[in-house]
């Protein structure tokens, strides 16, 4: 369960850094204020939708740490035979990359107002989203046709319900960017449209960021990093 | 969305009108709603209906328990759907429901002096997905080998072999499918509460000018939205065992001479998933609970909350220690004693807020003006309720009491006193103070005098003399326990006596509902404020609050929410969006 302790204290601290900003050391017993004059405090300048978004991705990283730390804990039984990787997972790797990066593309061309290449780039970024989706398919579908199955093994239980989790998650942001894509097609307001850019873009990263992670914890390195971490600590 | 500037987070105090979503007919209005005070009714009403289910096992087992083998239709199969049912119900969908999306939805807004949650549509979604895991949980009940009867902790490997009710058959496939629902509504509707407060606060309402009933509801949602993804993971990972034969959690099982399928998997992995939402979701229930019952005390016994910083410090140090406390639900797991030494040394530190909070309370009541209305009757009962099973929780807490009492009905005792009878006091304690707000009307004072006795003394009669059938060694989860030499005649005589007991409770409980609905249209007239209070929600308008709760304009904050009996001041309370200033000492903000 260390993972998602670690995890839980990173979030730990950004609401710590949120909390010592909300004045906790004050006496509200003592603040009344005349008419008119109230006392200003900080609230954050993003917008709320992002706020949102950003809560729901610490749920979702809360997620994908349970899911390493099960991982890590059912791996130390004596049963677990660790499958091959594909080597498709290193395309659809690339494939997603390009993925986040035309949708920082579009974000950035949203900013600057430039509705071909926002359109350019969340077709692109739809697209290969897409591609990523169907290399993960095919990927499950080699591995079976190799003879590892869901249930002859416990790590193949694991690269599949995780690369299944992390591919619904796909499937649920690309419900975003195509309403976010029908909009830039059907003239949204352009800050409208920016702010949606740009929640699909920040979702897109993360989920990058997601698929480095699980990439590199069913590949084993995770794995191989923590045991060299584990041997400078001890 | 314009550009944003720090300005402009701050909401004008009008507005405009076509900012605010409006529904266009009487199904918009009331039943698909996007409006949270309907969406908080909806989650009430739904929390309450399944509630009642689980009132009914309770009296099956009871019945079961205080009469053995009088009743040929409870078989031990029948006991065992029973008891699943009863906990996960209470635990889930009604006490998590009840507190955050029914009285997080009511108060929210209200009380931080907003027109409404931020998202309003994904809230409306966070109620139908609840409706619906409710809806798959009850479908169980007509399932070809009726709902699952692993025992609410669904425990691997029984709860999806054989023997167990449910467990081949789909019992425990529509449990896990109905968990797994409930958490992606509660995440939607979680969402909402969270950003609310962050970020749709009115002006002057800074965090800590929040009254205690946000703070804890705040508190409990954010550890919610943390807690049960681990619950989401053991189901999603058990489901797949059930149904495709996989083995995170089933070790080889020889059944029936028969070799299953599964293949060394870990049945204390899914302990460690399952308690690490588990015990998070105690405080998830008991936060809202702590903040709520701090309202009620301040203001029927019209005096400030002692050592309001502390208990905002208390709520959040409690929320984050509840993170690391989970094995303590696992001593007799067979883990290593100096795990259970950290477990034991934490769960020990938790009592240290906790008791500030209950000090607090204690100390607000001290030489304040008491009114032993209905709502203050509740919340005293229970601060000793809380205490009472807080105190058996220091026992359960340290290892070498635990083992020899785990798994025996001094567990039982404890966690209903807890988790059980104390925060469903609270709920009600709260339902009495809100419902005048909800309603315009006040819920009749005989009918909840007599609620309160019978609910108060019946849960004594219940759960006290149950601690001593577990002291004798009598063990949880037995539909029979006859013929055993640790079930002497006396309790068998006092297992009788508390199955009665139940029954007069239980009954108490369809009074309380009746009074919930003869004083929608015959209850006496309330006004806006009837136990003048201070916090904002008491300053609408209107009463009901309409759509918008706050007319054309959002109040402004002006001072906390616990100016009562201030000195100089004309009445005993001030509200906290009346400008001026009052007292002797205290100087303008």
């Amino acid at each position: 369960m260390s993972v998602i302790l670690v995890f839980l204290l990173v979030i730990a601290g950004f609401a710590g850094w949120w909390l010592s900003h909300q004045r906790l050391m004050t006496k509200p017993w003592l603040e009344q204020g005349a008419a008119g004059d109230f006392v200003p405090f900080d609230r954050s300048g993003l917008p709320t939708a992002k706020i949102g978004l950003g809560v729901f991705l610490a749920v979702v990283g809360c997620l994908f740490a349970l899911f390493t730390s099960a991982y890590f804990m059912r791996m130390a039984l004596s049963d677990w035979q660790p499958l091959p990787m594909p080597r498709l997972l290193w395309l659809n790797t690339g494939m997603l990359v390009l993925s986040s990066v035309a949708l920082q593309c579009a974000s950035v061309a949203a900013r600057k107002r430039q509705m071909d290449t926002v359109r350019l780039g969340l077709a692109a970024a739809g697209l290969t989203a897409i591609a990523f989706l169907v290399g993960q398919l095919m990927a499950w579908r080699d591995l079976t046709a190799d003879g590892y199955f869901l249930a002859s093994n416990p790590a193949n239980s694991f690269f599949y319900l995780i690369t299944g989790m992390h591919g619904l998650h796909i499937v649920g942001g690309l419900v975003g960017l195509g309403r976010t894509t029908a909009g830039a097609w059907n003239g949204a307001r352009p800050e409208r449209l920016r702010l949606s850019v740009e929640l699909c873009a920040m979702y897109w990263h993360f989920l990058l960021f997601v698929w480095l992670a699980i990439f590199a914890l069913l590949a084993g390195w995770a794995a191989t990093f923590i045991d060299i971490c584990r041997q400078l600590l001890t | 969305m314009v550009d944003v500037t720090p300005a402009d987070a701050v909401p004008p105090a009008e507005v405009a009108e076509m900012e605010l979503y409006h529904p266009h007919s009487w199904w918009t209005k009331y039943v698909f709603s996007q409006d949270a005070k309907v969406i908080a009714i909806q989650y009430s009403g739904t929390a309450t209906a399944i509630g009642l289910v689980a009132l009914v096992l309770s009296w099956l087992m009871r019945l079961q328990l205080g009469f053995p083998g009088t009743f040929d239709f409870i078989t031990p199969e029948a006991y065992y759907q029973f008891i699943t049912m009863h906990g996960m119900i209470m635990v889930i969908y009604l006490l998590t429901a009840l507190f955050l999306g029914g009285f997080g939805n009511y108060l929210i807004p209200l009380m931080v002096g907003a027109r409404d949650m931020v998202f309003p549509y994904v809230n409306m979604l966070s109620y139908w997905i609840y409706l619906l895991a409710v809806l798959v949980l009850v479908s169980s009940f007509f399932a070809p080998g009726g709902p699952t009867g692993a025992g609410w902790t669904l425990y691997p490997p029984q709860a999806i072999m054989t023997g167990t009710p449910g467990g081949q058959e789909w019992g425990i496939i529509l449990m896990l499918v109905s968990l797994i629902l409930f958490i992606i509504g509660f995440t939607m509707g979680g969402l909402n509460y969270v950003v609310t407060v962050l970020q749709a606060r009115t002006r002057g309402m800074t965090m800590m000018r929040l009254p205690l009933t946000v703070w804890g509801i705040f508190t409990a949602t954010v550890m919610a939205l943390l807690a049960f993804p681990a619950l989401f993971v053991a189901c999603v990972m058990m489901l797949l065992d059930r149904a495709l034969g996989t083995s995170f959690f089933m070790p080889a099982v020889v059944e029936m001479g028969e070799q299953l399928q599964h293949n060394g998997g870990s049945p204390i992995l899914f302990q460690h998933l399952f308690w690490f939402f588990g015990h998070p979701e105690v405080y998830i229930v008991a936060l809202p609970a702590f903040g709520i019952v701090s309202d009620l005390i301040s203001t029927h016994a019209r005096k400030n909350i002692f050592g309001y910083r502390m208990m905002v410090w208390a709520i959040v140090g409690i929320g984050a220690l509840s993170f690391v406390v989970w094995a303590h639900h696992m001593y007799v797991s067979g883990m290593h004693p100096y795990f259970g030494f950290f477990f034991a040394t934490t769960t020990l530190i938790i009592a240290i807020p906790t008791a500030i909070k209950v000090y607090n309370w204690v100390l607000t009541l001290w030489r304040g003006d008491i009114h032993l209305t209905i709502p203050m009757l509740f919340a005293m009962a229970f601060i000793v309720t809380f205490v009472n099973g807080g105190l058996t929780g220091l026992f359960l807490g340290n290892v070498v009491v635990d083992v020899p009492l785990s798994d025996t009905m001094f567990v039982v005792a404890h966690f209903h006193m807890v988790m059980g009878v104390a925060p469903i006091l609270v709920i009600f304690g709260a339902i009495y103070h809100w419902y005048p707000k909800v309603t315009g009307r006040m819920l009749n004072e005989t009918l909840g005098r007599f609620h309160f006795w019978v609910t108060f003394l019946g849960a004594y009669l219940i759960f006290f003399p149950m601690h001593y059938i577990g002291l004798m060694g009598v063990p949880r989860r037995y539909a029979e326990m006859t013929d055993v030499t640790v079930m002497t005649e006396s309790a068998h005589h006092l297992n009788s006596f508390i199955s009665i007991m139940a029954f007069i409770v239980g009954f108490a409980q369809i009074v309380f509902l009746f009074n919930l609905i003869w004083s929608i249209r015959h209850g006496r007239e309330a006004g806006g404020n009837p136990w003048r209070a201070t916090t904002l929600e008491w300053q609408t308008p209107q009463t009901p609050p309409a759509h918008g709760n706050f007319g054309k304009e959002l109040p402004i904050v002006y001072r906390w929410a616990y100016d009562y009996s201030v000195p100089g001041a004309k009445e005993d309370f001030i509200p906290q969006n009346m400008p001026g200033t009052f007292g002797p000492s205290r100087e303008p903000a």
